[in-house]
């Protein structure tokens, strides 16, 4: 339970972390929170070659609401709690602060990064969910060049994302709430703090109703549909269970999964309108 | 590219770290795949601070990093370069137990003790943010230890008691002042 041999760098500015990244690229990780990294290095999932430390880049740790914009701007090295511990999140982004208490722990979210969790995929996690849900996106940074993905666009698959070897995750950015939007957030997992089984989040307003799920397929889903109301909502929710091509594992069957979608899904979607 | 290979840590290659560990200048020689929580028993003889899972799950390894808790065995050693690093030892600064362990002892809220160091940094650091918790708030921050011993009842009992005590403590204070 301790890593493989790696060589270290600490990126004391984001040039620093582009420059090992370009050098290094498939041989290099990213280590920033290091709370999801940092379990697979001691298991020895993962034995890169070189560790770029961001954690202490001073230039990549920052919060901001920008409100012309209308986004929280969240850098590479910025803290889940940094973001949790906003005494504005709740207003900024409700959605937010309503999935921050299902993240792991509170010693866990010290350290980790919301950027990281993002970079690392998990499709259970809840970070990315959420991105997905509220539409935001994810701004990636090479030597070469900038660019911004969609969240749909960015997650590809379990573990998977459009990343490139020489890029990091250099912010990503989730839509501040919009008047006449409510948002809603429900998880079930084994115990409090685990990854979800299932996760899901919705964003209601007076036309729509947006659902995003988490812990089902690869990547968290979402999809977009009218004001539906009951036996419709409910037909809604069966087709979703079954589109998203559940799978038994060791510890929860596909059926128990279907069933969680339907119940959670109904659950986010009525307590949001 | 230069500045770069300076400040790159080869493997294999131990290299001298200073932090501050429960308010002394320490330092020691680690590699840069070493853990902290090796770094803080092995190299700077600080065993108060117990190693389970070795992967975030378990909790026993908490340490507050700048006055934050967090795994140390999430953590390398040379991540803690220049850093305040606080363990279980530096509660009990002159020998004495400090209110928190005060309490745990009144609640029996230990029995074997391997995972209380851990509980003790993350009580720590949480009752400075929040000094007045709810039964929810303090089961949701111990969600993130593992104890196999005592049911965590008489834990929160003894976090909700030192935390009462403290405010009783600060309100007399206050009118002492007035």
């Amino acid at each position: 339970m301790k890593p493989a041999p790696f060589d270290y760098l600490r990126a004391m500015t984001a040039q620093d972390a582009l420059d090992a990244l370009a050098q290094y690229g498939e041989d290099a990780r990213v280590l920033a929170g290091g709370q999801s990294l940092m379990a697979v290095l001691n298991m020895r999932l993962a034995q890169p070659k070189v560790l770029v430390d961001i954690s202490r880049t001073a230039e990549l740790d920052a919060v901001r609401a920008d409100r012309q914009a209308g986004q929280l701007v969240v850098s590479a090295a910025a803290t889940q709690g940094s973001v949790e511990w906003r005494s504005t999140l709740a207003d900024e982004t409700p959605l937010l602060a309503m999935a921050f208490p299902h993240i792991s722990h509170f010693q866990i979210r010290n350290r980790g990064t919301v950027c990281g969790s993002i970079a690392h995929a998990d499709p259970s996690a809840e970070l990315p969910l959420v991105l997905a849900a509220l539409g935001g996106d994810v701004m990636l940074r090479s030597r070469k060049r900038r660019r911004t993905l969609a969240a749909q666009d960015f997650f590809q698959g379990m573990l998977m994302t459009a990343r490139e070897p020489d890029e990091l995750v250099e912010a990503v950015r989730f839509p501040l709430r919009k008047a006449g939007e409510r948002y809603a957030f429900a998880e079930f997992s084994a115990r409090h703090g685990d990854f979800a089984i299932v996760a899901c989040a919705a964003v209601v307003t007076d036309e729509s109703i947006r659902i995003a799920v988490g812990g089902v397929a690869d990547r968290p889903v979402t999809e977009l549909w009218p004001r539906l109301q009951g036996d419709d909502l409910r037909g809604a929710l069966n087709d979703l269970s079954w589109k998203l091509n559940a799978q038994d594992d060791a510890h929860i069957s596909a059926k128990y999964r279907r069933n969680l979608v339907r119940q959670l899904g109904w659950r986010v979607i009525e307590e949001a309108k | 590219m230069s500045k770069m290979s300076d400040t790159l840590m080869r493997h294999g290659k131990a290299q001298r770290i200073a932090l501050t560990l429960n308010g002394r200048e320490r330092s020691g020689y680690c590699e840069p795949r070493e853990l902290l929580s090796d770094f803080i028993r092995h190299e700077l003889g600080a065993t108060g601070t117990h190693v389970g899972c070795e992967h975030g799950v378990c909790g026993a390894c908490t340490v507050q990093v700048d006055g934050v808790a967090a795994r140390s065995c999430l953590m390398l050693a040379v991540q803690a370069d220049g850093r305040h690093i606080d363990t279980v030892e530096g509660l009990a600064p002159d020998q004495t137990l400090g209110d928190l362990q005060q309490a745990f002892q009144r609640h029996h809220a230990l029995q074997c003790g391997f995972c209380t160091a851990g509980i003790l940094m993350s009580c720590a650091d949480y009752l400075q943010r929040v000094p007045d918790p709810t039964e929810a708030q303090v089961r949701e921050m111990l969600s993130g230890h593992i104890c196999r011993c005592t049911g965590y009842t008489p834990i929160v009992a003894a976090v909700l008691d030192v935390a009462a005590r403290r405010r009783a403590e600060a309100s007399t204070q206050e009118v002492e002042h007035a």
